[in-house]
């Protein structure tokens, strides 16, 4: 049955059937009682909000963003873009200093990289944690991600000669945390890829993909991110004819689906080709690419699938890779949010709901105790590492510790 | 004094009656108002909502033109808490007479309405869903009005007044003693009682039905019944009214009225013996479709909620089939004049929107017949809930920051939502999560609003009246109602009613997605819940 045959809504707000499916699967209402829930947020709020943006809730802010609504509806509706939509549209609070400072990554990263050993060693500090929780209402028990002086970019500026010779090419678009917090896990892609003969080229110059000022509040500074990164990706993609690929969940589907559904800015001919790593090495690998692993290699493998991952469908990739090295023990984690969200857990008033989000996460990792936590996630990364202890990897990253 | 005796006994529980007790009650007299089967059953709850300017007749009625904008701006006044001021346009499309608009704009202002012709581009502007090929706009002082809370505020005012109210009890006959009707014998609907209500005076505000209580009197009232359907789409795709500027016609009126709009009407002779029993037709839902589609294209795309229709109470006064050229103006009959039938006043024809002047003018008849010269106030004192300019105000006065669903109710029940009971938070469980309906403005309802039925229940509130039509709503108002009234049996067959009702209104449009959730809600009561 076609849904949309007699009925078109914004985001489909109309094809909701009450259902309350989403209200189920939400993570935020379990822990908050003062949000009001996917359904009421969304499609039910939607009408009230079109008679009158009076009727427009502050309580809003509480969603997570985590699309988790929008995996559970049967209906298609697109009950978080619902949410955020409002508030882009209706509330025009001016963002908080914090936010703002939280909102604009590699702002930040370009600020604190050149004196990356100071600022590490000063945000590390419990003084320094102190003062933030309470100035800036930054939670007291969050650990900034460290910032890595030479970026990505620059290491990979010095390699560009060896890529080029590779005969086929792929650009990368590698986002704030490698570039400035962890490059290691560029160098792994790269090395995954050129395993697979695959080339590895950065777009000229890439942007933060703007979804921690969606969610802060800062569209209109969002909506320039995604007009230049747009024209980034047309340039990669229709003028040099390549793929670009991701390693964040959250960046793909920022520039995928928040672009066109919450920004307007009209990605149709180049969202195709935006891919996380993990599924085009899996399609390499289905077409008969070999990837030589260790013979000696052993790891309890606990994977969890971030929740913008599973809302991009794409989750089953990273699964296939790493069961498929030989020598790991895989373990699929339940299907739960960790609760960091990105910004969201960084802030103090959302310390305590975060953490209850994320619990059953947490208890299930110490009960299968893995040798390391698989994740395509970065903010995933810091609330797990945070909240259980353990090593948390990128996929892309076992695989490369994974192959000779 | 007897306990069934009173000064005026007013036949009718639609706006007229409402109205008119009232009226009658704020002038110091006894009064009970009688109705079959609830509030706003009739024309009453089966209209537009349309809170007229007046524009629409100013070309061919000047009378109800004046009448409309007089009574829209003391509407205003005395009923914030029941109206918005949306403001409404007349749009002339490629296919209209453009000369038109200006026949029509210089009735409008000599009746007295501001009517003013403004740019298509700044229409565009103003009502991004309206047709973007039209070619002429006015804009002219219309709004929506929601007849069920008005209906409400109005018996409500009169209970404060010392009005009392049988509701769900029928007018079987008339006490009459040689010339002069002494009172009414009653039937209630739901104990199953019969009792006599006396009274010197007796008011016939029946509406369309007012023809059968006449004859019951011994009186002739000739009514012409024309049938109107509308259809209720489910969210507000326009927030000003859009009209056409041209001769009136069907469908031609799309009016924003709370979290939804409707488009209507249809107008066809019916025979007075069909007037219980309208229903709508596919061709009605086809036509309502592809002319509302002119005015907003997008309705063609928009989900329907619901269709129904409505008999105008309109007075025969010609022999144009059509009914559209009848006058729609106020017949107020004084049956000792007219007939020689003392103790018997008629009031009829007119229209929602002129209902206080009717019911003025019925309440000065009484009032002369009564010997009582107090004078009317209604059209000064704001009914029970409107005693605040906007549901803003309302809402800043009772919380410190109201949640969705406080706003919400605040919109609905206006200074009336301080009455709502808060701190437990069972009292804010939401009943109603479509239009956001709290246990605590449930339970207000229930306590001060003549509520039996479920279907009584969603003419006050809008419990059932969203997207999901009950499904969700229906089986926890029915458990409030069950505790309220204290009997389980009687609340099942309740929901029944009140589940068949809604299925009703769903049945000629069920297609698309009203059909899935209709679905979706007969798994819900049939195979979930056993009804």
């Amino acid at each position: 049955m076609k849904l949309q045959e007699y009925t078109k809504s914004r985001h489909n707000f109309e094809e909701c059937m009450k259902c309350t499916v989403c209200t189920a699967y939400c993570p935020v209402l379990q822990a908050n009682p003062l949000y009001p829930g996917p359904k009421q947020a969304g499609p039910d709020g939607e009408r009230l909000r079109l008679k009158d943006p009076y009727f427009f809730n502050q309580a809003l802010k509480y969603c997570l963003n985590c699309k988790r609504c929008e995996v559970a509806c049967p209906s298609g509706v697109h009950v978080a873009d619902l949410i955020q939509s409002a508030r882009i549209k209706y509330d025009h609070t001016p963002p908080k200093l914090r936010d703002t400072l939280l909102a604009n990554t590699d702002f930040m990263g370009k600020m604190a990289r050149p004196f990356a050993p100071i600022v590490n060693g000063v945000t590390g500090l419990g003084i320094t944690k102190t003062i933030l929780d309470a100035t800036l209402k930054i939670d007291r028990h969050r650990t900034f991600p460290k910032y890595s002086a030479p970026g990505f970019e620059y290491w990979l500026g010095r390699h560009k000669k060896e890529q080029a010779a590779f005969p086929e090419q792929v650009a990368y678009f590698h986002g704030c945390y490698v570039n400035y917090n962890y490059p290691q896990l560029g160098k792994d892609l790269v090395k995954v890829l050129n395993a697979l003969g695959v080339g590895v080229q950065l777009l000229e110059k890439e942007k933060c993909c703007g979804i921690a000022l969606i969610t802060n509040g800062m569209s209109a500074q969002a909506r320039k991110h995604a007009e230049h990164n747009v024209a980034q990706l047309r340039q990669a993609v229709l003028d040099k004819g390549l793929k670009v690929l991701t390693t964040s969940s959250t960046c793909t589907l920022t520039m995928r689906d928040e672009y066109p559904n919450l920004l307007g800015v009209d990605n149709a001919d180049v969202r195709e080709s935006l891919l996380m790593a993990t599924r085009f090495i899996f399609e390499k690998l289905e077409k008969g690419a070999t990837l030589k692993f260790k013979a000696d290699y052993h790891k309890k493998i606990a994977y969890h699938v971030p929740c913008h991952l599973e809302k991009l469908g794409w989750g089953i990739f990273s699964v296939k890779l790493l069961s498929m090295i030989p020598g790991v023990e895989f373990i699929l984690l339940d299907s739960n949010c960790c609760g960091i969200s990105g910004t969201y857990g960084f802030k103090k008033e959302n310390y305590e709901v975060s953490q209850a989000i994320g619990a059953p996460l947490f208890a299930q990792i110490k009960s299968v105790n893995p040798d390391v936590v698989a994740c395509d996630c970065e903010t995933c990364k810091w609330q797990i590492e945070m909240s259980t202890g353990y090593t948390v990897m990128n996929p892309i990253s076992i695989l490369a510790e994974a192959i000779e | 004094m007897n306990a069934n005796e009173f000064d005026v006994i007013i036949i009718g529980g639609g706006i007229t009656g409402a109205g008119t007790q009232r009226d009658c009650a704020m002038r110091g007299l006894r009064t009970l108002l009688i109705e079959r089967s609830d509030i706003a059953t009739g024309a009453t709850g089966r209209n537009h909502g349309l809170l007229h300017s007046g524009a629409r007749y100013a070309v061919n009625d000047a009378e109800s033109a004046r009448e409309c904008i007089e009574e829209n701006m003391i509407l205003r006044r005395i009923a914030s808490h029941c109206i918005d001021e949306t403001n409404g346009l007349f749009i002339t499309l490629p296919e209209d007479d453009l000369a038109y608009q200006q026949t029509f704009v210089e009735s409008c202002l000599k009746s007295g309405i501001n009517a003013e012709i403004i740019d298509p581009d700044l229409a565009r502007r103003l009502e991004p869903s309206v047709n973007p090929e039209l070619i002429g706009a006015v804009k002219v002082p219309d709004g929506s009005v929601d007849p069920f809370r008005l209906c409400a505020a109005n018996m409500l005012d009169a209970k404060l007044h010392g009005g009392q109210v049988r509701l769900h009890t029928e007018v079987t006959g008339f006490i009459k003693e040689g010339d002069t009707i002494k009172g009414v014998h009653t039937h209630n609907h739901q104990n199953g009682e019969d009792v006599d209500y006396y009274a010197p005076v007796t008011v016939n505000a029946c509406g369309i039905w007012g023809q059968h209580i006449a004859q019951m009197a011994g009186v002739h009232v000739g009514m012409f019944p024309a049938k109107g359907a509308l259809l209720i789409f489910a969210h507000r795709v326009n927030n000003l009214v859009i009209n056409r500027c041209r001769k009136p016609s069907n469908a031609d009126i799309l009016v924003p009225g709370d979290t939804v709009c409707i488009i209507g009407t249809t107008s066809t002779r019916i025979p007075f013996e069909e007037c219980d029993n309208v229903a709508v037709t596919p061709d009605e839902v086809t036509l309502l479709i592809t002319e509302g589609a002119k005015l907003a294209p997008s309705l063609s795309q928009t989900r329907i909620l619901r269709a129904y229709a409505g008999v105008r109470p309109l007075v025969s006064a010609d022999d144009d089939p059509s009914g559209r050229n009848i006058s729609r103006g106020i017949v107020c009959l004084d049956h000792e004049v007219r007939d020689g039938l003392k103790g018997f006043v008629t009031i009829t024809g007119g229209k929602l929107m002129t209902y206080r002047l009717m019911a003025e003018m019925a309440t000065d008849v009484v009032c002369r017949k009564l010997g009582v010269e107090k004078a009317c106030e209604t059209a000064q004192v704001p009914l029970p809930g409107s005693e605040e300019p906007s549901y803003e105000e309302v809402a800043k006065k009772i919380w410190e920051s109201p949640t969705m669903a406080q706003k919400a109710a605040a919109a609905r029940m206006g200074t009336r939502a301080a009455r709502i009971r808060t701190g437990d938070r069972r009292d804010e469980a939401l009943i109603c999560e479509c239009e956001e309906v709290s246990v605590g403005e449930i339970n207000a309802a229930i306590d001060r609003l003549e509520v039996s039925t479920l279907t009584d229940l969603r003419r006050r509130t809008r419990v059932g009246m969203g997207t999901c039509q009950g499904e969700f709503c229906a089986c926890r108002a029915a458990g409030l109602l069950a505790k309220a009234h204290g009997c389980v049996a009687r609340e099942r067959a309740d929901l029944e009613d009140f589940l068949q009702e809604r299925w009703k209104g769903n049945f000629p449009i069920g297609w698309g997605d009203t059909l899935r959730e209709a679905e979706y809600t007969q798994w819900v009561y049939k195979h979930v819940l056993g009804l």
